[in-house]
C-alpha cells in the first residue's frame, strides 16, 4: 500500500475505487504523519482522528469526494468543532452550524478533518499572529509558511493533509501556497458562499482550496461553488466541472505579463524563476503579451482602508456578551467591553480595528473610505481593460521567499508588502491561483517559488486549465520534492 | 408675557407584519418564550450572513405608496456602528444615505384627534410632512432584574420601519392625531399590527419651544418611554409648559433626553447629550443594493383603499353621515363588517345605526372585538330588513338582536321560535282595540275631551295586550279611527 500521504486526491480516489486501500487507511496514514511531523510544524490547532475515522468507515467512495479527508482553516465553521480564528477571544468556542462549503463537502462525501492555524482573524501574512502557536514552513522550520492560511498550506506541504480549505482576503491562500510549494486557488468573488466563514473583510473574502495539484483544487471547487441562499453575494451560476478545460497545453492562450508586477524590490531569484516559468508557458503554446495595470501601486493602500473598515464592524460582535472571552468582574458595561476586547484580541487585530474605525469616522470617511472605493473601481477597470486583450495574467505570487520567523513581526509595513502581488485580485473580485514554479537554494535549504495566474471574474475553468498545463510541464517535479 | 410655540417632530418605529425576520428565517412572534426564535444570523454568531426578506421590502414600498413618498430607483443598506448588549453584531443594519422612501405626508382629520379636542382643532385637514422612511432591523429586548440583566433575542432582527416626520407638529393633540392616522394606515395596508402595547409601534419625540414671532427653533429635547398614543399626548402636555416656564423664568434649556413617567405624569432627565454620536455608517458589503421597481409594482397591486377614500365612499354609496363614515372606517375590520352588512341592505344607514349603537355596545359589554362578533354581518342585515319591512317592530328587534348576540342564531329563526312575528293583521288588531277601549273608559273620555296624549296610553295598553307583537303604527291608526 505504501505511504498514502504522498497521493493527490485523484490518486487517492482511484485507489479507493479500485479497492487498493480504504478511506480509513487514508485517515490512518494522516494520523501517523501528523503525529510524526506536526510537533515540528504546528499546522493543526485541533484534530479528532476518532471521528474522522468513524466517518471514513462509513464513506461511500462513489461520491464525488467520498472518503476524502479535508483539513479546515480554523475560521470556517464546522458543526460541533472549535472555531477560534486563532484568537483568544474565541477560545473554546464551538461552531453551532456548518458553513455552506462544509455542508457541500460533507454532502459530496468529504470528511472535514482538523482545525488549521492562521493569523488571528486571518489578519497577517506569516501565521505569526496566531494567539496559539507559530506554524513553521515545512521546507525550513526556521521560516514562516506565509499567511494568513499558513496552517492550511503547511499541512498540505508536509503531507499532513491531502487538501485543505483556506480563505483569501488579500492573498491569504495564494501567498502561503507559494511559500509552501503547493497549489492554492482563490475563486472569483461570489463563486463560493462565504456563509460560515468568520468575516474579516466581507467584500474581499473568498474561501478556496489548497492541494498538491491543480486538478485537486478544481475538483474541490466543483463541489464548493454555487449559489447559496444564505449568502446574497454568492452568484447564481450553472454548475461547472472545473477540470473540463485541462487540455495540457496553452495553444491559443494569450497570457498577459503585467509590467507593474516585476518591481525592483523583489527577490531577483524569485524573478528569475518566474521568468523561466513564463518561458515554459510560451513553449506550451501561450502567446505572451506585456500589459499594464497602472493603478497597481495604490492597491495596498486601498486594501488597508477597505479591509480594515469592514473588519472594524465585522469584529464588533466579539464583545463577550453572548460568547467568547469575557473579562472578569467588570465595573460597568464599558469596562466589560473594553477589557473583554483588550484581553481577547491580539495586537495586529487591534491595529486594524483602530485603523478601520478611523477611516470610517465622521470627517475622514470621504477622504479615506470613499476615495479608496473610487480607486478600487480604477483597479478593477485596469483588469477589465487588460482582459480585453489577454485570457489571463501571469506574474509572481510573492515578491520574496519564505522569510525567517520573527523577521518582520515588528515591521507591519514590510509585512503588508508580502501581499503586494495578490491584493489587487481581491479588490477586483477576479480569480487567481498560485502554482509552484521553482526552488531556490537558500543557506542549505530549498525554498519554493510560486507562479500566479490571474483570470477574469468567473473564468475559473480556463484559469485552472492554464495552471494545470503549466503544472504538468513545470511544477510536477517541485510538487514531488515536497519534504 | 411672551407666548411660545411648540415644535414637535416624531420618530416612529413600526415592526413589519412579516412571518420571518428581516435577515433570517426565524419566526416573528410576540410573547414567545425568550430566545426561542433565534439562529446564527440574528444572534450575530461568527460567520453568519444576512439575507433580505423580500416581503419586508414590499411592505416598505407599500408604506411609501400609501404615504405618498418618493421611492428612488435604488436603495441600499448600511451598517450603523455602536456597541450595546441588545445589538448582537454591535452594528445595526439600517439605511443611511439611500433610504427606501423620501418625503410623503400624513393627513390628519377631525376624528384622529382626541375626542375631547375634536371641537378645537387649530388647523383643519393639516398634513404632517415626512422626512423619510427607512427599513432596518430591530434590536433585542433587555430585561433588568435585581442583580443581573437578561436579553431576549426573539425581537432581534424583526423588520422595522423608521418613519421620521418633519417638525410640523404644533401641539400634543396634533401628535396624537398624527400617530392615530399613522397607526390606522399601517393596519389598513397590512404593513404592521402597530400595537403600541406590544411594542409593534414605538415613538420617540423631539420637542422644542420658541417665542411667537421668532424663526429659530428652540433647544431640542428628546422624550423617551412613551408607550401609548395618549402617553405621547400627555408627555408633551407636560413637557411643553415645563420648557416654557423655564424660559419665562429666564432660564435656559439643555439638549437632553428625558424619560416620560406615565404613572407620575412627568418627564425626568435621562441624559444630557454630550456630543453627536459617530455611527460610522458605511454600505453593508454583505447586502447588494436593491432595485425598487419590482417591489413598487408588487406593492401597487396590493395597495388598499385609504381610510379617507373609504370614508368618502361610505358617504356616497351608503348615505351615512360624514361622522358615521369616519367611525365606521376607523377600524378596518369594522369597516369590512359594515360593508358586508350594508351591501344588500335596503337602508344601509339603518345598518350603520345598528352597528354604531347596539352592536358596538354589546361588543364592549362582552369585551369582544368585531372580529369575534357572534353576529355575522349578513345576519345583521337580515335583522334590519325584518324591522324595516315591518315583520317585527324595533322593540322586538332589540330582543332578537340580544338573542342573536348571545346564541349566534339567525334573526328569522329567532322570530319564528319565539313567535315574535309582528301582528299586522287589521282584524286582529281591531279586536284588541275594542278590548282596550272597553276596559279604559277614563282615558277614552280624556281623549275625546281633547287630551291627545291619552292615545299613547291606550296604544301602550294595546301593545301590552298583544304581548308586544302588534304593529305599533297600525295599532295607533286603528285606535285613532275607532275613537273618532
Amino acid at each position: 500500500m505504501g505511504d498514502l500521504t504522498h497521493l493527490t486526491i485523484s490518486e487517492l480516489q482511484a485507489g479507493f475505487r479500485k479497492g487498493d486501500f480504504t478511506p480509513a487507511d487514508a485517515v490512518r496514514a494522516l494520523e501517523a504523519r501528523i503525529q510524526a511531523v506536526d510537533p515540528q510544524i504546528g499546522a493543526f490547532l485541533a484534530r479528532d482522528f476518532d471521528s474522522a475515522l468513524a466517518a471514513a468507515k462509513k464513506a461511500d467512495v462513489s461520491q464525488p469526494l467520498g472518503g476524502v479527508p479535508i483539513g479546515i482553516k480554523d475560521a470556517i465553521n464546522v458543526l460541533g468543532e472549535q472555531c477560534t480564528c486563532a484568537s483568544k477571544i474565541l477560545a473554546g468556542y464551538k461552531a453551532p452550524y456548518d458553513a455552506t462549503v462544509i455542508a457541500r463537502l460533507k454532502a459530496a462525501g468529504a470528511i472535514p478533518f482538523g482545525r488549521l492555524n492562521l493569523d488571528e482573524f486571518a489578519m497577517g501574512s506569516s501565521t505569526e499572529n496566531s494567539a496559539y502557536q507559530i506554524t513553521k514552513n515545512p521546507w525550513d522550520p526556521t521560516r514562516i509558511p506565509g499567511g494568513s492560511s499558513g496552517g492550511s498550506a503547511a499541512a498540505v506541504s508536509a503531507r499532513m493533509a491531502y487538501a485543505t480549505l483556506g480563505s483569501d482576503t488579500g492573498g491569504s491562500i495564494r501567498q502561503p501556497a507559494s511559500l509552501c510549494g503547493v497549489v492554492g486557488l482563490k475563486p472569483s468573488y461570489g463563486r463560493v458562499s462565504r456563509y460560515g466563514l468568520v468575516a474579516f473583510a466581507s467584500s474581499l473574502d473568498q474561501i478556496g482550496p489548497f492541494a498538491r495539484s491543480t486538478r485537486d483544487c478544481a475538483s474541490l471547487l466543483s463541489v464548493m461553488a454555487g449559489k447559496d441562499p444564505h449568502d446574497s453575494t454568492s452568484l447564481d451560476l450553472p454548475p461547472e466541472d472545473f477540470t473540463s478545460r485541462m487540455t495540457g497545453d496553452l495553444r491559443g492562450i494569450r497570457l498577459g505579463i503585467p509590467r507593474e508586477y516585476f518591481v525592483d524590490g523583489m527577490d531577483p531569484r524569485v524573478r528569475a524563476k518566474v521568468e523561466e516559468a513564463i518561458k515554459t508557458c510560451e513553449t506550451l503554446g501561450a502567446e505572451l503579451v506585456e500589459v499594464s495595470l497602472p493603478h497597481t501601486e495604490y492597491a495596498i493602500g486601498v486594501y488597508y482602508i477597505i479591509a480594515t473598515a469592514e473588519a472594524s464592524a465585522n469584529l464588533a460582535r466579539f464583545d463577550g456578551v453572548r460568547y467568547g472571552h469575557r473579562a472578569k468582574n467588570p465595573t460597568d458595561l464599558l469596562d466589560h467591553y473594553r477589557r473583554s476586547r483588550e484581553e481577547g484580541f491580539g495586537s495586529e487585530v487591534k491595529r486594524r480595528i483602530i485603523l478601520g474605525t478611523y477611516v470610517l469616522s465622521s470627517g475622514y470617511y470621504d477622504a479615506y473610505y470613499l476615495r479608496a472605493q473610487k480607486v478600487r473601481t480604477l483597479i478593477r477597470q485596469d483588469f477589465t481593460r487588460a482582459f480585453e486583450t489577454v485570457d489571463a495574467l501571469v506574474c509572481p505570487t510573492s515578491p520574496d521567499l519564505a522569510f525567517k520567523i520573527g523577521e518582520r513581526v515588528n515591521d507591519p509595513l514590510r509585512m503588508y508588502l508580502a501581499d503586494i502581488f495578490t491584493i489587487a485580485a481581491n479588490l477586483a473580485g477576479i480569480c487567481g491561483i498560485s502554482v509552484p514554479c521553482g526552488l531556490v537554494e537558500e543557506k542549505g535549504t530549498s525554498l519554493p517559488v510560486g507562479l500566479q495566474f490571474l483570470g477574469k471574474p468567473l473564468d475559473e475553468s480556463r484559469l485552472l486549465g492554464i495552471a494545470d498545463a503549466y503544472e504538468q510541464a513545470g511544477a510536477k517535479e517541485i510538487l514531488a520534492q515536497i519534504p | 408675557m411672551t407666548e411660545y410655540l411648540a415644535t414637535i417632530g416624531l420618530e416612529v418605529h413600526v415592526q413589519l407584519r412579516t412571518r420571518s425576520k428581516m435577515f433570517c428565517s426565524c419566526a416573528v412572534e410576540f410573547g414567545a418564550e425568550p430566545n426561542t426564535h433565534v439562529c446564527p444570523v440574528c444572534l450575530g454568531l461568527p460567520g453568519a450572513l444576512p439575507v433580505m426578506n423580500e416581503e419586508a421590502l414590499r411592505l416598505t414600498a407599500l408604506a411609501g405608496l400609501m404615504l405618498g413618498c418618493e421611492i428612488g430607483p435604488v436603495c441600499k443598506f448600511d451598517r450603523k456602528n455602536y456597541f450595546y448588549p441588545d445589538m448582537p453584531k454591535n452594528y445595526q443594519i439600517s439605511q443611511y444615505d439611500l433610504p427606501f422612501c423620501l418625503g410623503g405626508a400624513v393627513p390628519l382629520h377631525d376624528l384622529s384627534y382626541p375626542k375631547d379636542a375634536q371641537k378645537m382643532i387649530a388647523t383643519k385637514d393639516k398634513k404632517i410632512r415626512l422626512v423619510r422612511i427607512h427599513l432596518e432591523e430591530d434590536v433585542a429586548k433587555s430585561f433588568h432584574m435585581e442583580t443581573v440583566s437578561g436579553i431576549d433575542f426573539n425581537r432581534a432582527g424583526t423588520p422595522l420601519l423608521e418613519i421620521v416626520s418633519e417638525p410640523d407638529i404644533a401641539s400634543p393633540e396634533e401628535a396624537f392625531a398624527y400617530l392615530t392616522v399613522l397607526q390606522q394606515l399601517m393596519i389598513y395596508g397590512g404593513i404592521s399590527d402597530a400595537d403600541m402595547e406590544k411594542g409593534q409601534m414605538r415613538c420617540d419625540v423631539n420637542v422644542s419651544v420658541r417665542p411667537v414671532g421668532t424663526e429659530k427653533f428652540g433647544t431640542k429635547i428628546e422624550l423617551k418611554n412613551l408607550n401609548s398614543i395618549s402617553g405621547v399626548r400627555r408627555g408633551l402636555a407636560f413637557e411643553i409648559p415645563r420648557q416654557i416656564e423655564i424660559l419665562r423664568a429666564g432660564g435656559t434649556l439643555d439638549q437632553e433626553t428625558r424619560r416620560w413617567d406615565d404613572v407620575r405624569g412627568e418627564t425626568t432627565l435621562m441624559r444630557i447629550k454630550e456630543s453627536a454620536h459617530d455611527y460610522r455608517y458605511f454600505p453593508d458589503p454583505d447586502l447588494l443594493p436593491v432595485r425598487t421597481a419590482p417591489l413598487v409594482a408588487a406593492a401597487r397591486a396590493r395597495q388598499p383603499e385609504l381610510p379617507w377614500e373609504k370614508r368618502a365612499r361610505f358617504v356616497a354609496d351608503f348615505g351615512v353621515s360624514e361622522y358615521d363614515a369616519s367611525v365606521l372606517s376607523d377600524d378596518l375590520e369594522m369597516a369590512a363588517y359594515f360593508e358586508t352588512a350594508a351591501k344588500g341592505a335596503r337602508k344601509p344607514k339603518n345598518v350603520a345605526n345598528w352597528i354604531l349603537n347596539d352592536l358596538q355596545s354589546a361588543l364592549a359589554t362582552a369585551s369582544l372585538g368585531i372580529r369575534d362578533c357572534p353576529i355575522r354581518p349578513e345576519g345583521l342585515d337580515e335583522l334590519v330588513h325584518l324591522i324595516d319591512s315591518g315583520v317585527i317592530n324595533s322593540r322586538q328587534g332589540k330582543e332578537v338582536f340580544a338573542e342573536m348576540f348571545s346564541t349566534g342564531k339567525a334573526a328569522a329563526g329567532i322570530v319564528e321560535e319565539k313567535g315574535l312575528r309582528q301582528v299586522s293583521d287589521a282584524g286582529a288588531i281591531e279586536a284588541l282595540a275594542d278590548e282596550v277601549l272597553a276596559a279604559n273608559p277614563g282615558p277614552v273620555a280624556d281623549y275625546k275631551s281633547g287630551k291627545a296624549s291619552a292615545l299613547n296610553f291606550l296604544k301602550g295598553q294595546l301593545m301590552k295586550l298583544s304581548k308586544g307583537k302588534a304593529n305599533p303604527s297600525l295599532a295607533g291608526e286603528i285606535l285613532e279611527k275607532k275613537l273618532q
